[in-house]
């Protein structure tokens, strides 16, 4: 009989190919986003069956709740024009295809090697599994600010350097333009904010 | 762990019974919430209220239901219509989902994950899908500018709860809800909300404003007043919702209820100390087990409705936010704060007070 464990792999792992397979044939861009979603939960539901929750739920906050929300954005907000697009298919295809092996070829290695000698066989870095009452948050955290801070610190800024790349890209100070100044705004009290004109009556307001 | 003794399809028919229970539970509740929300706001106003189906008007929501399930479905030409349909489906399956892991009472709890908080973050990370999904299904640009916003929005305040969440991980040390709530059994002052203990106290300056802003990205989250931009209906008609009528809305609509039902749940859990009465419980033990557990889950459920009292009341009080303010409110203030509360906790745990 099999087991409900079973069971649960290969729905996901069937969804996961299945949604990845959708990515690249879906014809509007969109939906194809949809499926990466999909190719991301279930991996992550993967992650679960093999007891790394932790890792499982970063996928899901990191990669589901916050990138593809902003490539959904960008994919819905784009006028993609699919002629052009496809105009360049025959053109990529021999650098996509030889992408595309090399990293088949790789998959195939990284699965042999774990499916005949085991994960860790080869690793000579520290033991990230800590023990059987450990939890897998834990487990990371013990290696990931100890052994690995400096490649955790160095991927921060390599992230912050990013970012602030976006920004010096995108921002420019047009002259001119009015802008909010909250402070200001919040500090306005009705001494500075009004003044009271004395009419006279039948006069009007005189400036 | 039951599943050791009993085979896993009895386990797996017991965990889907459970998940019925909870689930219809859920509903009935959010049935009288939503009357007692309308009450409320009614109050607040000088109003009645809805009053005329059943005693005081305590059946309105049954009323309100059958009628949006008897509506005719309206698709709108050119709306992508798997995506359409799909997206208040996920709206409504995830905000019961996230109920998951959340503590009713010792021991009552479907599943006790060992990253309980996190799930909920993912889960409740995943409910801007089924926003956007329909804003951009409907095909149409008052609903796609809602969802845009409600995407913009609910990111934005993600980041500020999330951080709330970690200073309340690192107060407790466990990722785990039902540990969580046990750490904050006995008196009021081991509420994580005072710092988790007597010698814990003085981080409950910290802790009392981390309440504070969970609570109002909490309102922001679920896109309830004073920051419902997303359904603004004097801007936006109604928001990502517009196109939407009949059984399609009334998912959105009740999964929008759950999911702010949740977090009252949430800020229950995390901060007033689950179902922990306030005060040692000793007398209890003479209880039967079933009745000590009916206990907690009514101190627990007196706390969410409390919580959901402070949502209504926010509604009715407060006017809503320009947009702008609501993303210098999250991007400059909250933000700033969480992340050096954030700081301050991690530096009490390491070098103040006892643990």
């Amino acid at each position: 009989m099999i087991s409900l464990q079973a069971i649960a792999f290969y729905i996901m792992a069937t969804t996961t190919i299945l949604a990845g397979l959708a990515v690249v044939f879906a014809r509007n861009p969109v939906h194809s986003v949809l499926f990466l979603i999909t190719a991301f939960f279930s991996a992550a539901g993967l992650f679960v069956l093999m007891g790394a929750e932790f890792l499982a739920m970063l996928l899901v906050v990191v990669y589901v709740g916050a990138v593809a929300v902003l490539f959904l954005f960008v994919v819905m907000m784009l006028d993609v024009d699919f002629s052009q697009l496809r105009e360049g298919f025959a053109r990529y295809l021999p650098l996509g295809g030889l992408v595309a092996g090399i990293l088949t070829l790789e998959m195939i290695m990284v699965a042999s090697t774990v499916a005949t000698q085991g994960a860790a066989a080869g690793s000579t870095g520290p033991d990230a599994s800590g023990g059987a009452d450990v939890t897998n948050a834990e487990a990371i955290g013990r290696v990931l600010y100890t052994d690995y801070v400096y490649f955790f610190q160095a991927a921060g800024m390599v992230l912050l350097v990013a970012m602030i790349g976006a920004i010096v890209l995108t921002l420019r100070h047009k002259p001119g333009v009015k802008r909010q100044n909250i402070a200001a705004q919040n500090a306005r009290t009705p001494a500075t904010g009004m003044t009271i004109v004395d009419i006279k009556p039948g006069e009007g307001i005189q400036e | 762990m039951p599943e050791q003794t009993v085979s896993p399809w009895l386990w797996f028919g017991l965990a889907v019974g459970q998940i019925l229970l909870i689930l219809i539970w859920i509903l009935l509740s959010l049935a009288f919430l939503l009357w007692g929300d309308r009450k409320i706001w009614a109050g607040v106003q000088m109003r009645k209220g809805p009053n005329v189906v059943g005693p005081f008007g305590l059946f309105q929501s049954f009323a309100d239901f059958l009628k949006f399930v008897l509506k005719e479905v309206v698709v709108p030409a050119g709306a992508d219509k798997a995506v359409f349909l799909l997206a208040p489906l996920l709206s409504f399956t995830l905000a019961f989902g996230a109920w998951a892991v959340i503590p009713l009472a010792p021991g009552w709890v479907i599943a006790d994950l060992n990253v309980g908080i996190l799930y909920v973050l993912a889960i409740s990370s995943l409910g801007v899908y089924g926003i956007i999904m329909g804003g951009w299904a409907s095909n149409s640009k008052y609903p796609f500018l809602g969802a845009l916003r409600s995407a913009a929005q609910m990111v934005s305040y993600e980041v500020s709860i999330g951080f709330v969440i970690i200073t309340v991980i690192l107060l407790a040390g466990t990722m785990n809800l039902t540990e969580l709530v046990e750490k904050q059994a006995g008196w009021l002052w081991n509420w994580n909300v005072f710092g988790g203990g007597l010698a814990n106290l003085p981080i409950a300056l910290v802790m009392i404003p981390m309440m504070v802003i969970f609570y109002i990205s909490a309102l922001a989250e679920t896109n309830r007043p004073p920051f419902d931009l997303p359904e603004a209906e004097s801007e936006l008609v109604a928001g990502y919702q517009v196109e939407y009528s009949s059984t399609p809305y009334l998912l959105f609509m009740i999964g929008e209820y759950a999911n702010i039902v949740l977090m009252c749940a949430m800020i229950s859990v995390l901060f007033f100390g689950g179902w922990n009465p306030g005060f040692p419980t000793p007398f209890l033990e003479s209880w039967p087990a079933t009745a000590q557990s009916i206990f907690f889950f009514l101190v627990f459920f007196a706390k969410i409705i409390f919580w959901f009292f402070m949502f209504a009341m926010a509604k009715a009080i407060v006017p809503r936010y320009r947009y702008d303010q609501l993303m210098r409110l999250g991007w400059k203030v909250f933000l700033p704060t969480t992340l050096v509360a954030v700081a301050l906790v991690a530096g009490w745990r390491v070098y103040g007070g006892a643990l």
